[in-house]
């Protein structure tokens, strides 16, 4: 738990806590944006490759793109003119909070996080690209295969919402 | 196939790179202003005053009748008439312009006042390399700018300042045979009242 | 001596970081390799700028710049001492912290992507295992760059090229990753340098690049269309089309932030010209075996310049596409055809080493190919255009 370690770990709350505080939508979108790269940042810093540059290509890439396209779709373009944060800032650190208890709750109760027996932490594993690769196309064949057929559902269903919508509108 | 268009776009492109440095058929930029394409002859941009002789201001073939003014569509141009005569090409006395402004940032090349013109006074000019620093008075032209001599109207369209001679030669000889007509009336008159009236007098 | 001079960059750098200390020699010789990143790339963006200016204007029957220096060399230097003195204008409602962000973030990202590009024998910046997953996540985030430049802007034109811009990152961003996706299965790595090193073989004298397999050829062109599209290049150019929308998402952006948006789309073009390189061209490795002591750096810039000139060549010849044929011509046409030669590609892997592979491959991608042309194209109006006149 270096330096480096600190100054992630200050980016990522910095993000979180602008997201949940802002009054501007887009701002939040951005800011939760930067809390996703200091996950990602903090993937990294544990040697967990995949997993970052998955959560940089997923989350920086994808998600908030989309977060910020329903944004602009679904609000006018008004723009708050005066102050910087929410009015309702409160109850949004409240929920954050409240999310946050519960998640860590989770993760505390888990067996795994906890300091072993001997107080002792177990050495965290090394897992390489390769090794993840094999084990997705080896043990957890199945499930990855039904996670393809799933979303391979989602898209059919998306083609199949807009081609309803072209022919209504012909 | 498809494709194809891509691939045909491409190789015409690609003939175009490499011809441009062989055939000039490919590379048709002059390179103003070291080089410069002589003007053809119907070339036209600004008006001017037409004068003859060597006086400009003597020779000025405008009579201020200020119908180019009244014509022109951005209202360009500004004449004053003057208040004494003096005697034109054909020896009439006629006003002349004491002010004649042009407005050349204004003026639309549109020829109008050349077209209406019964003295043909007001001629176009090829001259379009204009700029100037003065951004308002710079290209306000007066009469004395304005005025260009009849062998620069030759020498820019020929053609056209030919048939313009002519026809101004053959207005002079019209009115030359028409003084001359009107002397030879006037002797004739002179002659005819010398003699006795053959009624009575009124 | 010809392999020190393949080394050259590499022994400079052990030279220069071996007058520092023991424990900075690391962190200086990455910054060393950083500040040559900083250095070159720019560098070449200038001469690409001018290459495009010049190579247009011939295509066009008319010289490009050649006043500034002699045969206007000097223009890129004259174009940047421009666009650094004029006025940095924000808006007054503009978003004025994230209209500045944006272009710094653009050209940050756009950066980054070197840091995994093996640009010469022993000349990756950065070994990682997931280089190209790296490289795709980087690549991904310059879509938020484009949306925080026009929407800060408050400007439609800026919106709407943002939106057209994001929207047409997203579409081709697929087809790019799936043309990718294939050079993995055959070499079974995410590495770049592992990557280059399977194609730096030689047989009879020829090297084993991957466009010279059919499913690396038809994976090539795709990826050559799907990365036109990602860096918004012209024919895919919608994004800045400036007939309609002025100039897009960078709009109200001018002097410097202007400029950086410029080096931003140019770097990035020379990087996923590296990228491309990498994966499907051999990247540092030489095109024939007898030319093996040529530094292999040389044929990397050599390769990606070429592809900047082939950016040029399909940007004076090509009109710009429609909003729709463009959306069409991603997901009907670009991304079949990618999936299919991801099938392809495994029945490549799978078939052995015969001749029977190549027939068999070649067969399959050339009937999709044609099937596709013929029918699905000329239905979406993206076939052959029939003219009609007026009576």
């Amino acid at each position: 738990m270096g330096f480096v370690f600190y100054v992630i770990v200050a980016l990522t709350l910095a993000g979180a806590l602008a997201a949940v505080l802002l009054k501007n939508t887009v701002h939040c979108a951005l800011a939760l944006t930067v809390a996703f790269a200091g996950l990602a940042l903090q993937f990294l810093e544990l040697d967990a490759q995949f997993a970052g540059f998955a959560q940089i290509l997923v989350y920086v890439g994808a998600v908030a793109i989309l977060v910020v396209f329903a944004i602009l779709l679904t609000r006018g373009s008004e723009t708050p003119k005066d102050g910087v944060f929410s009015r309702t800032w409160l109850a949004g650190l409240a929920i954050a909070a409240a999310v946050f208890a519960v998640l860590g709750w989770a993760v505390l109760g888990s067996a795994q996080a906890l300091p072993g027996p001997g107080g002792a932490r177990t050495a965290p594993p090394t897992v390489t690209v390769l090794q993840i690769g094999n084990a997705l196309m080896s043990r957890y064949v199945l499930p990855l295969e039904i996670v393809a057929l799933l979303l391979t559902a989602a898209l059919i269903g998306a083609v199949m919402v807009a081609m309803h919508e072209k022919a209504g509108t012909q | 196939m498809l494709g194809e268009g891509i691939l045909k776009g491409l190789a015409e492109t690609a003939r175009n790179f490499v011809g441009s440095y062989f055939s000039a058929e490919r590379l048709t930029t002059v390179q103003y202003p070291e080089q410069r394409i002589a003007p053809i002859e119907a070339t036209r941009d600004f008006p001017f005053l037409v004068y003859d002789g060597a006086d400009w201001e003597a020779g000025l073939r405008c009579v201020a009748c200020q119908i180019c003014e009244k014509e022109c569509p951005p209202k360009c141009i500004y004449i004053e008439k003057s208040t004494g005569k003096k005697p034109d090409a054909l020896g009439k006395p006629q006003f002349y312009p004491a002010r004649f402004d042009i407005d050349i940032s204004v003026c639309m090349s549109c020829q109008i006042c050349v077209e209406v013109c019964p003295f043909e006074a007001i001629k176009m000019d090829t001259e379009f390399e204009l700029s100037t620093t003065d951004r308002f008075g710079g290209l306000l032209y007066d009469r004395k700018e304005l005025a260009k001599s009849n062998e620069h109207y030759h020498k820019i369209h020929p053609t056209e300042a030919a048939a313009v001679d002519a026809h101004l030669a053959g207005e002079k000889a019209k009115a030359d045979a028409k003084t001359k007509a009107a002397a030879a009336a006037a002797t004739a008159k002179a002659a005819a009242s010398a003699a006795p009236p053959a009624g009575g007098g009124a | 001596m010809f392999a020190n001079l393949d080394q050259i960059f590499v022994l400079l750098k052990q030279w220069a970081v071996g007058w520092l200390p023991a424990s900075w020699q690391a962190a200086a010789g990455v910054l060393l390799c950083v500040v040559a990143i900083i250095c070159v790339f720019p560098g070449l963006f200038a001469i690409t700028v001018l290459l495009e200016r010049k190579g247009l204007g011939r295509m066009q029957n008319r010289y490009g710049p050649n006043r500034v220096g002699i045969f206007g060399i000097l223009q890129p230097v004259a174009d940047g001492i421009k666009s650094l003195t004029k006025e940095d204008l924000v808006p007054l409602s503009a978003d004025a912290v994230v209209h500045f962000i944006a272009p710094v973030f653009l050209v940050v990202v756009v950066f980054m992507g070197y840091a995994v590009l093996p640009m010469g024998r022993n000349m990756t910046l950065v070994h990682l295992d997931a280089a190209l997953l790296f490289y795709f996540a980087i690549g991904a985030s310059t879509e938020l760059s484009v949306f925080m430049a026009g929407w800060s802007s408050r400007n439609k034109y800026s919106l709407l090229g943002a939106m057209r811009a994001v929207a047409q990152m997203i579409s081709y961003e697929v087809p790019l990753l799936m043309s990718s996706v294939a050079v993995v299965m055959i070499t079974g790595s995410l590495s770049l340098d592992k990557i280059v090193a399977a194609q730096n073989q030689y047989t009879w004298g020829l090297p084993h690049w991957y466009i010279f397999t059919p499913w690396g050829f038809a994976g090539f062109a795709m990826f050559a269309i799907a990365a036109t599209a990602e860096t918004n290049r012209s024919p895919f150019d919608l994004p800045e089309g400036e007939s309609e929308l002025v100039a897009g998402y960078f709009t109200e952006y001018s002097g410097f932030k202007f400029a950086e948006f410029f080096l931003g789309e140019y770097v990035g073009m020379l990087s996923i010209s590296g990228l491309g390189t990498t994966l499907f061209l051999g990247g540092w490795s030489s095109p024939l075996a007898v030319l093996g002591w040529v530094p292999s750096w040389f044929w990397f810039f050599a390769k990606i310049m070429l592809s900047m000139c082939v950016y040029i060549w399909m940007r004076g010849t090509l009109p710009r596409l429609r909003q729709d044929q463009l959306m069409n011509f991603a997901w009907k046409f670009v991304l079949p055809l990618t999936l299919l030669n991801l099938f392809v590609t495994a029945l490549w892997r799978f078939m052995g080493d015969g001749w029977e592979r190549w027939l068999v491959c070649s067969a399959i991608l050339v009937l999709a190919y044609v099937v596709m042309g013929r029918t699905g194209m000329h239905r979406d109006h993206l076939g052959a255009r029939r003219y009609r006149y007026a009576d």
